[in-house]
C-alpha cells in the first residue's frame, strides 16, 4: 500500500485514518468477489461543469441558447446547459400564449426587437434548419393588428405611430370613415383613429416556434436538464468605490440542481446564470440574495417581475367578421382575432389593477368574460351580440410591476447573473431579439446590434421608468 | 448528437450521387408519413460522424444562399432605367416573361437568354408579369413591387412565395386585376386572407394549392371577402361519386313539437 501515502492527498492530522478506510473500501470494491457501486446511473443528471446555465427552457431561454451558439467564436466554445423544471410546459407562458406579434409600440427598441423577430420568423427555417429533419411550419397569418383610440388616445397614437414608422414599420393610420370602408362589421362609435399594421404582423403557433428552438439547440450541443434550481453557491468581495462607499460585489460559482420528485440534487459549475424563469424569476432572483438589504439601497432592490394570470376566451360567432379580420384591440383593451375557418374567435382582455385574479393557479374565472370582456365587444362588433362560448384557458404574464417592459442584461452586483424576464406579456414576440442582445453581452460585453441599455436592472433601483403605452 | 468518434476522412465515394435528390430545402410542408422512412446510409453516416454532418449542411446553406442571389436587389437599375426597366430586368433574369403596355410578351429562351431591345420600352409601364415557375422570394418581392401599374400577375407553382409574400402585394391595389396562385406548395388560407386589400381584383386563381387545409370552405370564404372578383379554384365535383339516382328521402312528415 505504499502509494496510498500519494494518492491521499494532504496529509491532515485528523483525516489520515478516515482517507485509508476510505481507500481499503475503493480497493475491496474493485477486486472480484465484490460488486461494484463505484459506477452509479447518473444520466438524469445535469453535467458537473457548464459554462452557462440557462434557467427557465421556454422561448426566451431557449433563444439565449440558440444565440449564444450561434455566436460561439468557434464551434463547441461555450458549454451550455438549460435547466426547465416542468418538461411538459404545463404552465409555461410560452406554450399558452395568443401568439401575436406586432411593432405598434411607443418605444423604438421594442419596435426594433419586434421588426428583428419578425424577419426571424419569416426566415426561421434558414435559422433553424436541421439537416434531415423536416422544415417548420409557423402557421402565421399575416393579418395584422387593429389598434382603436378613442379622442383622449388619439394624438398618443399618433405620435406613436410616427416614431414606428421611423423605426421602419409599415403601419396605416385609419379615420372612422375608412375603417367602416374597409371592415364594415365594426361599430366605430367612440373611435377617433385606428392604427392598421400592414406588414410583419399578426399571429403564430408558440409551440411551433419552441419546439423548433429545442430542435435545433439539441442538434447543436446544448443540454437540457429537468430540474429545479434550489440554491445558487455564491462568494462576495468588499470593495470600495470611488467615494468610498462600501460595495459587496457577489458572483455565483455553483448552481443547485434539484430532481423532480427527489432530494437527489447536483451541484452545476459555472461561469454564468442566465435568469429566463418566466413568471418565477423572482424566486430565483431571491436565490441569489437580489433584494436582500435595506429597501431604497441598491441590494435592496428586489426583481419586480411577478406572475399575473390571463384569461383567453374562445367563442363561436357564426355571422362573425370575414377572413380579412386582423387581430382587434378595442378602446376598452379588450381584445380579438380570429382562430381558424370555422368562425371561431379567440381573445380576452387584462383587468385592471383591482380585478386583478389571484394567480395562485390557472382556473378560469368565466364570469369575468360575462361581465368584463363580453359587454365591449358587442358594443364594438354588433355581431358579437350573439355568441358562445367554446373553452377557455388562463396563462401568467411575467408582469414587471414597475414600467411593464422586460428585463435584460446583467445586474449590477451579482455580476454573473443575467436577466431575460419580465416582458409583461410581449415575451414571444421579442424573444428572438432578446436572445440575441443577451448572448452578446454575455460574449462580447455590450449590445451591438439593438440597444437594450434602458432596459437594464439598475433602472429599478434610480427610478427611471420606460413606460410603454400599448399594452395589450 | 453525433458521437463523439474519429472523423471520417474517405467520404468521397459516398455522397456524389446521394446529396441532392435528398438534401432540397424542403419546399412544402412536409407530409405527416414521412416520420417513418427507411434510414439511408446518408443519415445513418451523418448520425455518427460529425464530417458528413457538416458537410450536408454547408450544402443546404450552399442552396438557400442560391435562392438569395436571385432575389438579390436590382433598385440600382432604376436610377438608370426606371422602375420599369428594373423590375422586368429581375423577372427576366429569374426566367419570367414580361409585358409592356401595346407591347408583345418578352420572354427568355430556354438557354435564359432575353432580347435586350426592351430596355427601349422602359417608359412604358409594364402591364402583366408571368413568374411561373421562378424562384422569386419575400426579398425578390422588393424587385416586383417596383412594377406600380402592375395589373396581371401570374405566380404559379413558385415554390419560394408563402404567406408573408402575399401580405406583401398590398402595394399593387389600385391597379391588380388578375392573379394566379395555382400551384404554390406554401400559399395556405392564411395568407389568403391578406389579399382583402387587393380592391380591384377581378380574377383570383387558387387552385391546387396543396398547404390550404379546406380548399372548398377557404373558396367560399374568399369569394365573401372579395366580392367583386372571380374566384378560380376548387373543382366542387371533387369527391363526389356519380352514381344512380337516388329517391329523395321523405322530409315531408313534420317533427312532433
Amino acid at each position: 500500500m505504499a502509494h496510498t501515502g500519494r494518492t491521499a492527498g494532504r496529509l491532515g492530522e485528523g483525516d489520515w485514518d478516515g482517507k485509508v478506510s476510505e481507500i481499503k473500501k475503493k480497493i475491496k470494491s474493485i477486486l472480484p468477489g465484490r460488486s461494484c457501486d463505484l459506477l452509479q446511473d447518473t444520466s438524469h443528471l445535469p453535467p458537473e461543469h457548464s459554462d452557462v446555465v440557462i434557467v427557465g427552457g421556454g422561448v426566451l431561454g431557449l433563444s439565449v441558447a440558440y444565440w449564444l451558439k450561434k455566436l460561439e467564436s468557434r464551434r463547441g466554445a461555450i458549454r451550455v446547459l438549460v435547466v426547465e423544471r416542468d418538461h411538459t410546459y404545463s404552465q409555461a407562458s410560452t406554450g399558452l400564449s395568443v401568439g401575436g406579434i406586432c411593432q405598434q409600440f411607443s418605444l423604438p427598441e421594442n419596435i426594433q426587437l419586434s421588426l428583428f423577430s419578425a424577419s426571424f420568423l419569416r426566415n426561421i427555417n434558414e435559422y433553424l434548419a436541421v439537416v434531415d429533419a423536416p422544415p417548420l411550419d409557423l402557421r402565421f397569418s399575416p393579418s395584422g393588428y387593429l389598434l382603436l383610440a378613442s379622442e383622449k388616445d388619439a394624438a398618443a397614437m399618433e405620435s406613436n405611430v410616427k416614431v414606428q414608422r421611423q423605426v421602419g414599420a409599415k403601419i396605416s393610420l385609419m379615420s372612422p370613415d375608412q375603417l367602416r370602408n374597409k371592415f364594415p362589421w365594426i361599430n366605430t362609435e367612440g373611435v377617433a383613429l385606428a392604427s392598421y399594421g400592414m406588414e410583419d404582423e399578426g399571429w403564430f403557433d408558440p409551440w411551433c416556434l419552441l419546439q423548433g428552438l429545442r430542435r435545433k439547440v439539441q442538434s447543436l450541443g446544448v443540454l437540457f436538464c429537468q430540474g429545479e434550481v434550489t440554491r445558487f453557491v455564491s462568494s462576495s468581495q468588499r470593495m470600495l468605490t470611488t467615494d468610498d462607499k462600501a460595495v459587496v460585489l457577489k458572483r455565483i460559482h455553483k448552481v443547485h440542481v434539484k430532481m423532480d420528485c427527489s432530494l437527489e440534487y447536483q451541484p452545476v459549475e459555472c461561469a454564468i446564470v442566465v435568469n429566463a424563469a418566466g413568471a418565477w424569476s423572482a424566486q430565483i432572483a431571491a436565490l441569489a440574495g437580489i433584494g436582500e438589504g435595506p429597501p431604497g439601497t441598491l441590494q435592496g432592490t428586489k426583481l419586480p417581475v411577478e406572475p399575473r394570470k390571463r384569461y383567453v376566451y374562445v367563442w363561436h360567432c357564426p355571422q362573425g367578421p370575414g377572413l380579412e379580420t386582423p387581430l382587434v384591440a378595442d378602446t376598452s383593451g379588450a381584445y380579438f382575432r380570429r382562430e381558424g375557418l370555422g368562425s371561431n374567435y379567440l381573445g380576452g382582455r387584462s383587468p385592471t389593477e383591482q380585478e386583478e385574479p389571484d394567480p395562485a393557479n390557472l382556473e378560469v374565472d368565466h364570469d369575468f368574460f360575462q361581465d368584463k370582456v363580453w359587454p365591449h365587444l358587442a358594443l364594438r362588433i354588433p355581431a358579437f351580440e350573439t355568441l358562445k362560448v367554446q373553452s377557455a384557458w388562463a396563462s401568467y404574464y411575467d408582469y414587471n410591476t414597475f414600467d411593464q417592459n422586460g428585463v435584460v442584461g446583467p445586474h449590477p452586483l451579482v455580476a454573473n447573473m443575467y436577466f431575460a424576464t419580465g416582458f409583461s406579456g410581449h415575451g414571444l414576440q421579442q424573444a428572438p431579439g432578446v436572445g440575441r442582445a443577451v448572448a452578446e453581452m454575455i460574449l462580447k460585453g455590450r449590445f451591438q446590434t439593438i440597444d437594450l441599455s434602458p432596459f437594464l436592472f439598475t433602472r429599478f433601483y434610480l427610478g427611471e421608468k420606460i413606460q410603454e403605452n400599448n399594452i395589450i | 448528437m453525433a458521437a463523439p468518434w474519429a472523423s471520417l476522412r474517405l467520404v468521397a465515394p459516398m455522397w456524389n450521387g446521394r446529396i441532392r435528390g435528398i438534401h432540397r430545402l424542403g419546399g412544402a410542408v412536409a407530409p405527416e408519413g414521412n416520420q417513418k422512412k427507411k434510414r439511408t446510409i446518408l443519415q445513418l453516416l451523418t448520425n455518427y460522424f460529425y464530417d458528413v454532418e457538416a458537410l450536408r449542411d454547408y450544402l443546404l446553406q450552399r442552396e438557400m444562399y442560391k435562392v438569395h442571389e436571385k432575389n438579390r436587389s436590382f433598385t440600382w437599375l432604376e436610377k438608370q432605367h426606371g422602375p420599369y426597366g428594373a423590375g422586368a430586368f429581375f423577372i427576366l433574369k429569374q426566367g419570367g416573361a414580361v409585358k409592356f403596355r401595346d407591347k408583345e410578351w418578352i420572354r427568355p429562351d430556354k438557354y435564359g437568354h432575353f432580347s435586350q431591345e426592351f430596355w427601349n420600352f422602359c417608359v412604358v409601364p409594364v402591364e402583366a408579369v408571368d413568374a411561373s415557375d421562378c424562384d422569386i422570394n419575400y426579398e425578390g418581392l422588393d424587385n416586383l413591387l417596383l412594377l406600380k401599374e402592375l395589373q396581371s400577375l401570374s405566380l404559379q407553382r413558385c415554390s419560394h412565395v408563402d404567406d408573408w409574400c402575399l401580405s406583401r402585394l398590398y402595394p399593387l391595389a389600385d391597379s391588380l386585376q388578375e392573379l394566379s396562385l395555382a400551384g404554390c406548395p406554401r400559399v395556405s388560407e392564411r395568407g389568403l386572407a391578406c389579399l382583402h386589400h387587393l380592391r380591384n381584383l377581378r380574377r383570383l386563381d387558387i387552385s391546387d394549392l396543396p398547404a390550404v387545409s379546406n380548399p372548398g370552405l377557404t373558396q367560399i370564404l374568399v369569394e365573401e371577402m372579395l366580392p367583386n372578383c372571380e374566384v378560380v379554384g376548387v373543382d366542387w365535383a371533387e369527391g363526389l361519386k356519380s352514381g344512380p339516382e337516388e329517391q329523395p328521402q321523405d322530409t315531408a312528415s313534420p317533427v312532433p313539437a
